[in-house]
C-alpha cells in the first residue's frame, strides 16, 4: 500500500483554452478520441498503488463528475479505496479568489481525514507517465521538505508558454518558481507535481490563506523556497501541457505518430478510462484512412488523413478530414471537407462543405453546433 | 429498478468440439466473436437489457475462464444490490457424489436449490452459445398473455433447412402441438431457439420427476418438452424476428463474423438502445499508420494497422505490420501479422503470430483456414 494519497488539482489562471474550456475544465477535455485528460494523472496514481485520490474541481463540474463516477474504472479498490470528487463551492464572484487554496481550506476536513502521512499533488491539465512510488521513495530518502517534478525542455520559446518553470541550483534545489515567458530555449518546466508530507501541506495551505487572499498553492511554495528544502526531480519521457488551444491541438496531433505514443502508452501501465460499451469501428468499402487514431463505435465511409476521431463519430461518404480533431459523437456529412479543425462533441456538419483552418490557427467548432 | 419475477439460467457448458482448437481451453460460449465480444456476452447483455437481475451461468467444460469472466457481473451492470451473475459448475452435494451435468435439464435439476432461493415465478432457460439480440421481457409478456405453462422462442427458417433443427408444429394460435427433433419431413418451419420460459413450480415438478427416470437423456428438447406435451400442458411458440446464429463450426463462426460486414446486417451492434456489453480493456485507440488501409471491416481498439485490411473482423490489440495484407479474415485478440504476410479466408486464434512473409489461406478455395499456432 502506498504511503501517500493523491490530489488531482484543477488548472490555474495561466491556462486558457478557447472554446473547449467554456464547457468543461481541462481535465474533462476529450483526448486522443478515447480519453479525457484527467485519465492520465489518475491512472498514474492508480498504477502507482495510490487508492485514495481526491479530485478537486473548480467549476463546470458536470462532465467531470459524470466521467469519474465511482472511480471503479480506474482500478481503485471499491471498498478500501476512494475516488473523492470535491467540487469547489465558489462563493466569490471575482474569479481571482477561486483558487486551489480556497478549495483546500473549504475541504480541510477531507484532507485531514485522509489517513496517510504523505500527499502527492498532480495537475489535471498535464499528460505524462510516472511512477509516483519511486518519486515518493526518493523524496523520503532525500529528507527534502517538498519534491517537485520538472522536465528540461529545449523548446521553451515556443512551447510551454505561461507554464511554471523551476529555477534550480546545481544540486537541483528549487530557488524559485516562475512563469515561462518564452525568452529562453532551455527551461525546466514544472510538472506541477508536488510530493510532501500531509502535515506540511496543511501548514502551507493555512499559511497561504493568511499571507494573501489571492495566493495559489504554487505562489506560497515559491515564497517558501528559502525556508524549505525544496528539490526537483527530472522527469524524462513524453510530456504535454494543455494550457491553450494550440497546445491541445498539437498534443493530439503529435500522438497520432505511434512511435511517440509508445513513450506514453507502455505495457504494464494502462491508461484507464470510462468505457462506453461501443461496438468496434466499422470501415465501409469507400473508407480511406491513413495516419490517424480512431476510437471505437465509429462508422467511417469517408477519407481521414492525419486526424484523431473520437468515439461514436459518423464520417459519411465523400467527406475528407485532414489534420483535425473530431471529438466524440460528431457527424460529418457527405462531401464535407475539413482541415485543421477541432470539432467539439456532438457537432453536426452537413451544409457547409468546406471548413479549413491552418496549422498555426486551427478552427474550432462549438459543442453540439449544427453547421 | 426492482427485480422482475423472472430468473435466467444460461447453459454454458458446451464444448463446441467442431470449433477445434478455439475451444481447446475454453468452452464455446467463451469463444470470441464480432471484434470485441465473447459469444456469451449476447445472452448476458440481453438479460441485463431485459431487466433480469439474477442470472445463473451453468458451466462445465473448461470452465475456469468462463467462471472468472461471467462472475464479474460488473461488465453487464449486473452487480447492483439485488442483481448477480452466479457461476454454477457441477458441485458435490450431501446426498450425491460430484457429478457432471448429464444434460441440459440435469444442469437445472442440480441447481433447484439455487433457483428456489430467489423465489422466482418464471425461469428463463437460455443457451450461452447463440448470437442474437432479444428482449426477454417481451417474451415474458407474451407468455403471460397466453397463460402458457411454457413458452419456446422459435425462428422461422427456410423449409429446406428445417430438418436440421428442432421443429415446432403449432396451431393457429401458436400453441405447440408437437415437437420434432431434426425431422426428415418437417411439417413446419418454426425452429426452436433453445430459449424457454417455464413457470417455475411446474418446471421444478417436472425436473424432479425427470431426475430419477432411468431412460431419460435429461435434455430439454429430447425429454422435458415432449413430456409436457404428452401431459397436455399449454406450450406456446414465441416468434422471433431478427438475426440469430448458432455458431457450431469454424465455417459458421467465420460466416457469422462476415455477416457483420454486410450493409444490411440486422444484428446492429452499434444500436445504442441495445448495447452488447463485454469486458472493458484499458488499451489505446486504433492506430492506422501511414501505410495502413482499411475497407469493409470491423476493427476494435488497441489495433495498430500498417498493412491492408479488407473484408475482415479485427479484434483488440492486433498488430498488422507494414505491407501485410489481410482479406476475408477474422483476427482474434493480440494476433500479430508480420511484415508482408498475406492472409486469406482464415480465422487466426488469440495471440498467434504470423511471421513476416508467411502466406495463410487461399482466396480461391471455399475452405476457411483455422490458425492456432505460430506460422513461420
Amino acid at each position: 500500500m502506498c504511503k501517500a494519497f493523491g490530489i488531482v488539482n484543477f488548472e490555474g489562471m495561466n491556462v486558457k483554452v478557447k472554446g473547449l474550456q467554456d464547457y468543461r475544465p481541462v481535465g474533462a477535455f476529450s483526448f486522443l478520441g478515447r480519453y479525457r485528460i484527467i485519465d492520465f494523472p489518475i491512472s498514474n496514481m492508480s498504477n502507482s498503488g495510490i487508492d485514495h485520490i481526491q479530485v478537486f474541481i473548480r467549476d463546470k463540474a458536470r462532465s467531470l463528475i459524470e466521467h469519474l463516477g465511482t472511480g471503479r474504472h480506474y482500478n481503485i479498490n471499491t471498498k478500501r479505496g476512494k475516488l473523492h470528487i470535491i467540487p469547489a463551492e465558489n462563493g466569490k464572484e471575482n474569479d481571482f479568489y477561486n483558487h486551489d487554496i480556497a478549495c483546500y481550506i473549504q475541504n480541510m476536513q477531507a484532507i485531514e481525514e485522509a489517513n496517510y502521512p504523505y500527499v502527492i499533488l498532480a495537475p489535471s491539465h498535464m499528460i505524462y507517465r510516472t511512477d509516483y512510488t519511486q518519486i515518493l521513495e526518493k523524496h523520503i530518502q532525500s529528507g527534502a521538505d517538498i519534491t517537485m517534478l520538472y522536465q528540461s525542455v529545449d523548446n521553451a520559446k515556443d512551447s510551454f508558454r505561461n507554464c511554471d518553470m523551476l529555477m534550480l541550483n546545481k544540486q537541483k534545489g528549487v530557488l524559485s518558481i516562475e512563469r515561462n515567458k518564452g525568452n529562453a530555449k532551455v527551461r525546466n518546466i514544472s510538472l506541477e507535481t508536488y510530493v510532501l508530507s500531509k502535515q506540511l501541506f496543511m501548514n502551507i495551505i493555512q499559511k497561504a490563506a493568511r499571507t494573501s487572499s489571492l495566493y495559489w498553492f504554487r505562489d506560497m511554495v515559491n515564497e517558501m523556497c528559502e525556508e524549505l528544502d525544496i528539490r526537483g526531480i527530472a522527469h524524462r519521457g513524453y510530456l504535454a501541457c494543455i494550457n491553450d488551444f494550440h497546445s491541445y491541438y498539437h498534443a493530439n496531433m503529435e500522438l497520432i505518430h505511434y512511435p511517440l505514443a509508445k513513450e506514453l502508452f507502455i505495457e504494464g501501465w494502462p491508461i484507464y478510462t470510462r468505457t462506453n460499451d461501443s461496438a468496434p469501428t466499422y470501415y465501409s468499402q469507400d473508407s480511406n484512412v491513413t495516419n490517424s487514431t480512431i476510437s471505437n463505435g465509429c462508422l467511417i465511409e469517408g477519407t481521414i488523413i492525419n486526424s484523431v476521431i473520437g468515439r461514436g463519430c459518423i464520417i459519411k461518404k465523400g467527406a475528407v478530414i485532414e489534420n483535425s480533431i473530431i471529438s466524440p459523437g460528431v457527424i460529418v456529412g457527405e462531401d464535407v471537407h475539413i482541415a485543421h479543425v477541432v470539432v467539439d462533441k456532438k457537432a453536426k456538419i452537413h451544409r457547409v462543405k468546406e471548413l479549413c483552418g491552418d496549422e498555426q490557427n486551427p478552427l474550432y467548432v462549438k459543442r453540439g453546433d449544427y453547421i | 429498478m426492482r427485480q422482475n419475477t423472472m430468473l435466467a439460467m444460461i447453459l454454458a457448458g458446451g464444448r463446441g468440439s467442431r470449433l477445434h482448437d478455439l475451444t481447446k481451453k475454453v468452452a464455446k460460449p467463451a469463444v470470441y466473436y464480432g471484434g470485441k465480444y465473447r459469444i456469451i456476452d449476447f445472452s448476458l447483455s440481453n438479460c441485463a437489457n431485459s431487466n433480469i437481475k439474477i442470472v445463473g451461468v451453468l458451466t462445465q467444460y473448461e470452465s475456469t475462464l468462463l467462471n472468472a469472466y461471467a462472475a464479474a457481473g460488473q461488465c453487464w451492470g449486473l452487480d447492483a444490490k439485488d442483481s448477480g451473475v452466479y457461476v454454477l459448475p457441477p458441485r458435490e452435494k450431501e446426498d450425491a457424489d460430484l457429478n457432471v451435468y448429464r444434460g441440459t435439464a440435469d444442469a437445472i435439476s442440480q441447481n433447484l436449490d439455487f433457483i428456489d432461493g430467489f423465489h422466482p415465478e418464471h425461469v428463463l432457460i437460455l443457451s450461452g452459445d447463440h448470437i442474437y439480440k432479444m428482449d426477454y421481457a417481451k417474451m415474458l409478456a407474451h407468455h403471460k398473455h397466453c397463460h402458457a405453462d411454457v413458452t419456446i422462442a422459435v425462428l422461422p427458417v427456410a423449409m429446406k433447412e428445417a430438418s436440421r433443427f428442432g421443429i415446432m408444429n403449432v396451431d393457429e394460435t401458436d400453441r405447440i402441438l408437437a415437437f420434432e427433433e431434426k425431422p426428415i419431413l418437417p411439417k413446419s418451419n418454426l425452429a426452436s431457439m433453445g430459449i424457454y420460459i417455464f413457470n417455475w413450480r411446474l418446471l421444478k415438478k417436472v425436473l424432479l420427476a425427470d431426475m430419477v427416470k432411468e431412460d431419460s437423456h435429461h435434455d430439454f428438447g429430447k425429454d422435458i418438452i415432449p413430456m409436457l406435451l404428452e401431459e397436455g400442458k399449454s406450450l406456446y411458440a414465441y416468434r422471433f424476428q431478427g438475426y440469430w446464429k448458432d455458431v457450431g463450426t469454424i465455417d459458421s463462426l467465420w460466416q457469422a463474423n462476415m455477416d457483420l460486414l454486410k450493409k444490411d446486417n440486422t444484428l446492429d451492434l452499434a444500436d445504442p438502445t441495445w448495447k452488447i456489453y463485454t469486458q472493458d480493456m484499458a488499451v489505446i485507440p486504433q492506430y492506422i499508420g501511414p501505410q495502413g488501409s482499411i475497407s469493409t471491416s470491423y476493427v476494435n481498439q488497441g489495433c495498430i494497422i500498417n498493412g491492408v485490411v479488407k473484408n475482415s473482423v479485427v479484434f483488440t490489440n492486433v498488430k498488422i505490420e507494414d505491407c501485410a495484407e489481410v482479406y476475408d479474415a477474422v483476427l482474434m485478440p493480440d494476433v500479430i501479422i508480420g511484415e508482408g504476410a498475406i492472409i486469406h479466408r482464415a480465422i487466426i486464434a488469440q495471440g498467434v503470430k504470423v511471421d513476416p512473409g508467411a502466406v495463410v489461406g487461399d482466396p480461391n478455395s471455399e475452405h476457411i483456414e483455422l490458425v492456432s499456432k505460430r506460422v513461420r
